[in-house]
């Protein structure tokens, strides 16, 4: 699988909210042969500190040039981040990690959470295009309106119906997606692609068991490398061993991995 | 052998071991090598050391393993490996494909099984040498480190020495009160080479939790915030000891490397620098070449031990 390491040039900066960035790179290279559900690797800054780079869902691609991703700034890597400014290049190793593998035949459901919406975007286009008489049922919740009402268009642009839900109820839902997720009237053979909190993960894996749905979940861990050399980025699996979310994931099958019983 | 930068000499010997650069990859941050492959011309490398094996498989340690400090990072991955059968029989099988130079690390509990996988690597083809990480605690006393502790140091290499058919370079801990002592020891014992430093012990904590940044509480440091450390006892090897010294520890740019052949490294290993940019290893050796090229050296080896003293 190709994976480039790239000075890439940010064409474009969106502020969601006072927190959440989005940056859209130049980078045909990566653009090109990214699939959904893989990730980037960037370096936030030129010096030795912060030193390790920082993982990033892709989030969209466009016309094979651009991809971008969507994040919020939680510590010093993604604060340096969000003072970039348009015409600067960032380094960028990717794409990495495996994807989402996707079954037209199916009823498919994304579910995502904050940030974790980021590569659902991608999952939906590729989703729409690839399966055209099977539009995905989609669900998304966020703090806010303010943070989620851009990614709904999105979604909406690309002809997806979206339901979401948001923690203080500035739109859709007042609440949470699983709430969500629970009322949709779902088919036997549905499969849920879910990324956002470890919390809404865990709690769509159970649901998805007690139902018989298939499910296949993004995961968040701290990577060094991002290309499987570290063997920081570990997630526990059933028989006591560990998986690596950036090689062997960091899409898994929910069912492959060890989740706290509620 | 000839070079191939540019037809300048970059050759260096470990040993019995000639190598075309003194670039190397440290253990546990270039995993297989097979990881670089789309990054680095690995065939350019003076040699890789692979991520360090034990006799059985280990899972390692629980998560998180790894956390970044300043300028640095923690990891305490607990040596989670695939074991020696299936090194040699899935890893070495790729590994022969690279066409460079393969240190394999080793690392053991007791002493009985460093002797047991150096046994078993011995005559596998394709491996030019083996490192031998005396950082673990033992078993049997203890769990004292190996490596902390002159007689054990000793014993190890020795063991090791005795069961190997290529030559053995011994991978320094730098958590002891005098790092000159446990290398003289080595050299004593067999060594062929040492390398250093291994990473240093240390504790970062998440003030908001109360709790440790790792599972493990403890972890290695690594990353630039060492070298100065690594740069000062490699100094200090050198002038202990004849055996050549491998020097690790912070290791970026073409600058580093110098810096650390000044102060008597024969050669150089680059650990963490890889996984900020997977390309360090491939830029220095090109670094060197142009810098042994503009300062018109005759050969890299001018440069061992070539510290100007106030
Ligand atoms: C495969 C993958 C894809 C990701 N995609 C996205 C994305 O599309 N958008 C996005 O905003 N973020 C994403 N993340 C998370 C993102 O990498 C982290 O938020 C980022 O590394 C934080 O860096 P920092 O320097 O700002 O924070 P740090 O200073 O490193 O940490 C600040 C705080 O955040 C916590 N933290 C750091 N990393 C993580 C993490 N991975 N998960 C949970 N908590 C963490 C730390 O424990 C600390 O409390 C992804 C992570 C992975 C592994
Ligand atoms: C994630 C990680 C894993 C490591 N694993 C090993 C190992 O298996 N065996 C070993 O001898 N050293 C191991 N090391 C130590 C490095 O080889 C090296 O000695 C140390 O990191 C200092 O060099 P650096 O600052 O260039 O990284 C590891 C280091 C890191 C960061
Ligand atoms: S992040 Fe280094 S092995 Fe996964």
């Amino acid at each position: 699988m190709p994976q480039f390491q790239k000075k890439t040039q940010i064409i474009r900066i969106e502020r969601f909210a006072s927190d959440i960035v989005r940056l859209t790179l130049d980078s045909p290279d990566i653009a090109s042969v990214a699939r959904p559900g893989q990730f980037v690797m960037i370096r936030t800054g030129n010096g030795k500190d912060p030193l390790l780079r920082r993982p990033f869902s892709i989030s969209q691609t466009s016309n094979q040039k651009h991809f971008q991703i969507l994040f919020k700034v939680v510590g010093r890597g993604t604060l340096l981040l969000s003072h970039c400014r348009e015409g600067e290049f960032l380094s960028v190793l990717g794409p990495l990690g495996s994807g989402f593998t996707v079954d037209c035949q199916r009823m498919n459901c994304l579910v995502g959470g904050g940030m974790g919406i980021a590569p659902l975007l991608f999952l939906g286009k590729t989703l729409s295009r690839t399966c055209p008489e099977n539009s995905p049922l989609v669900v998304v919740g966020s703090r806010t309106k303010e943070e989620l009402e851009p990614l709904v268009n999105d979604f909406n642009e690309i002809g997806l119906t979206v339901h979401p839900a948001t923690d203080d109820g500035s739109l859709g839902h007042h609440g949470l997606v699983t709430d969500v997720l629970k009322k949709l009237d779902l088919r036997g053979d549905s499969e849920i692609f879910v990324c956002g909190p470890h919390p809404m993960m865990a709690a769509v894996h159970f649901f998805c068991e007690e139902r018989g749905y298939a499910c296949q979940v993004s995961m968040e861990t701290s990577m060094a490398c991002g290309m499987g050399a570290c063997l920081g980025c570990i997630v526990p699996v059933k028989n006591g061993a560990y998986a690596h979310a950036c090689s062997d994931g960091p899409v898994f099958d929910s069912k492959e991995l060890l989740w706290q019983v509620r | 052998m000839a070079s191939e930068v540019n037809g300048v000499d970059l050759r260096v010997s470990i040993g019995s071991l000639k190598l075309k650069n003194p670039v190397m990859t440290a253990s546990g941050t270039f995993g297989y090598a097979r990881e670089f492959e789309p990054y680095v011309n690995l065939h350019r490398l003076g040699a890789v050391v692979v991520k360090g094996i034990s006799l059985e498989p280990r899972f390692g340690n629980p998560p998180p393993r790894i956390v970044e400090t300043s300028c640095g990072m923690l990891n305490a991955i607990g040596l989670e490996n695939v074991g020696v059968e299936r090194f040699i029989s899935e890893k070495m099988e790729t590994l022969r494909q690279v066409n460079v130079p393969v240190f394999v690390n080793i690392l053991g509990d007791t002493l009985d099984e460093y002797r047991e996988i150096a046994s078993r690597l011995a005559g596998v083809e394709g491996i030019a040498g083996i490192e031998v990480n005396i950082s673990c605690p033992n078993v049997k006393k203890g769990g004292v480190a190996f490596g902390t502790d002159p007689e054990m140091a000793a014993v190890v290499t020795k063991a090791v020495k005795e069961n190997s058919t290529v030559p053995i370079m011994v991978k320094l801990s730098p958590n002891v009160t005098d790092i000159t002592v446990i290398a003289r020891a080595v050299e004593d014992a067999g060594a062929d080479a040492v390398s250093l430093i291994n990473t240093l012990i240390g504790l970062a904590i998440d003030h908001r939790s109360r709790k440790p940044a790792l599972a493990n509480v403890i972890g290695g440091l690594s990353g630039p915030a060492i070298k100065p450390v690594a740069l000062r006892m490699v100094y200090q090897v050198a002038q202990a000891v004849s055996l050549p010294v491998i020097g690790v520890g912070g290791i970026e740019t073409t600058e580093d490397v110098l810096e650390f052949m000044l102060a008597g490294a024969t050669a150089v290993q680059i650990g963490t620098a890889n996984f900020v940019n997977p390309r360090a290893s491939e830029e220095a050796v090109e670094g060197l070449a142009h810098y042994v090229a503009t300062e018109r050296l005759g050969s890299i080896r001018e440069m061992i031990g070539g510290l100007v003293l106030p």
